[in-house]
């Protein structure tokens, strides 16, 4: 229920006063108010929740997170290497 | 789809999962809040990617599930009303009342309707200016600024035939009612992510500042989950207890204070009875005065109907992480997806209609669980 997905906005328009946005989630286009994420433009990707954008991704943060996931799986290789290495020495 | 497949790599999990076997050199207990969490850590089996002294105790975040059994009552009495269109998200309807579910009650001619966003609901209520538009809004703080939208923008285009049936509760009430219960088994959180990209984190430091408890705020996609647990577990073991966002790519501090201040305008806190677990204290919200003239409670005059939960149900002690849903008796056999007895299995996201739709079975064959 509160699920939100990320999704493209790709084009602004205006509705009964409210800020919207034609958005791309997965290939399909949904409206969506962008009421709450004002300054998003063409190109961001929002967090939709019910018809609504409640943040928009910040892209260098989700970068750091995926770094910081390779960064994991590169340690393990070491400690799997370091295994080996002491494997053989014994 | 960008922003969740990377995060679903299944290298990832199992260096996530070394990690975390590296950290715990002790038994912990963490609770997932959130009911997509929990959907999240039983799809991927994440509980097979932890070692046996790290366990995860499903929390009471699903609204629906927690949706008093009264507040459905008066949506299925609403439904029938003549003038009515009774509309709500998809998994409102399959709720089951004291007297079947509001799917029924469409099928006997009420007209029930599903919407994807509340100001759906009010774009029926202005094409039908002879109708009655009921929207059964219910939800966490991720829900709250949409409805609040909704009914904000009634009010602005002077729409007088748009009502809500609110059932509006908050996280960090039941968060400190687990917590200050006696027999207590959590010892950290994974934080809502989606309720903090609203709400931010400010009332989470408080949590961790009152309760002394780790809260790292995390997203619902499999190494999310496993790095918001190695974070708590990291905490755990040098005894701190502070806010972690795990989920920065979607979650500021001060959140989203555009979606805050309407919230505050259209609403007041207020008590709020959860099923399953009883009235909580400041645990929701109700419309506001200036807003008053939008409630469904007020417009339609429902009785009170007394509502009766089945002894077997252990729903209760679920929501708080006491008990897994394998400890109810009823899980399974007098207990389904098709007729639940209680708040855990009622909407998909409930833990035992969790664990009865990943296969959590207690009969099935321990042959058959062990093919890939
Ligand atoms: S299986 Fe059914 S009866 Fe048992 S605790 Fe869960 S909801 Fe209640």
């Amino acid at each position: 229920m509160c699920l939100a997905i990320p999704g493209k906005v790709e084009e602004l328009f205006q509705q009964d006063g409210l800020k919207m946005a034609k958005i791309n989630v997965g290939g399909i286009r949904k409206s969506v108010c962008l009421q709450y994420t004002p300054e998003a433009v063409p190109g961001d990707y929002v967090l939709i929740h019910v018809g609504f954008a409640l943040s928009i991704i910040n892209e260098a943060e989700a970068q750091r997170t995926y770094q910081s996931l390779q960064m994991t799986d590169d340690l393990k290789d070491f400690a799997a290497l370091q295994d080996q290495v002491s494997n053989e020495i014994r | 789809m960008k922003y969740v497949d990377e995060f679903r790599d299944r290298k990832f999990a199992q260096a996530l999962s070394g990690q975390i076997a590296l950290a715990a050199t002790q038994p912990w207990r963490i609770m997932e809040v959130c009911g997509g969490q929990t959907h999240t850590i039983l799809q991927y089996g994440l509980e097979d990617l932890l070692p046996s002294t790290v366990q995860l105790l499903h929390g009471p975040g699903c609204p629906v599930c927690v949706t008093p059994l009264e507040l459905i009552n008066k949506a299925i009495a609403i439904a029938p009303v003549p003038d009515v269109i009774l509309c709500s998200f998809g998994d409102m309807l399959r709720v089951p009342g004291s007297t079947g579910d509001l799917l029924q009650a469409k099928a006997l001619g009420a007209d029930v309707r599903i919407v994807y966003s509340p100001l759906e609901a009010l774009n029926l209520a202005r094409k039908h200016p002879d109708r009655r538009v009921v929207f059964f809004a219910v939800g966490f703080e991720t829900t709250a600024p949409a409805n609040a939208m909704a009914v904000y923008q009634a009010k602005r285009l002077g729409v007088s035939n748009f009502f809500l049936l609110c059932s509006h509760v908050t996280v960090p009430p039941v968060i400190a009612a687990i917590l200050q219960a006696p027999n207590n088994q959590v010892q950290a959180f994974l934080g809502p992510g989606h309720v903090c990209s609203v709400m931010g984190t400010a009332e989470y430091e408080a949590l961790c500042r009152n309760y002394r408890v780790p809260i790292v705020i995390s997203g619902f996609e499999p190494t999310d989950l496993l790095e918001g647990i190695l974070r708590c577990i990291q905490q755990l073991e040098r005894g701190e207890a502070r806010v972690e966002n795990q989920y920065a790519r979607a979650v500021i501090t001060a959140g989203n204070e555009a979606a805050q201040a309407i919230v505050t305008e259209v609403f007041d806190v207020s008590d709020r009875i959860w099923r399953g677990l009883g009235s909580i204290p400041k645990s929701g919200y109700r419309l506001s005065y200036a807003f008053r003239q939008f409630d469904a409670e007020r417009e339609f005059q429902v009785e009170a109907i007394t509502t009766e939960e089945s002894p077997l149900c252990i729903s209760g002690q679920i929501l708080r992480g006491l008990k897994k849903p394998s400890q109810c008796p009823a899980f399974g056999t007098q207990c389904t997806p098709e007729q639940p007895l209680g708040a855990t299995m009622v909407s998909s996201e409930g833990t035992c209609a969790t664990y009865y739709k990943f296969g959590k079975l207690p009969l099935k064959p321990v042959s058959e669980r062990d093919t890939p």
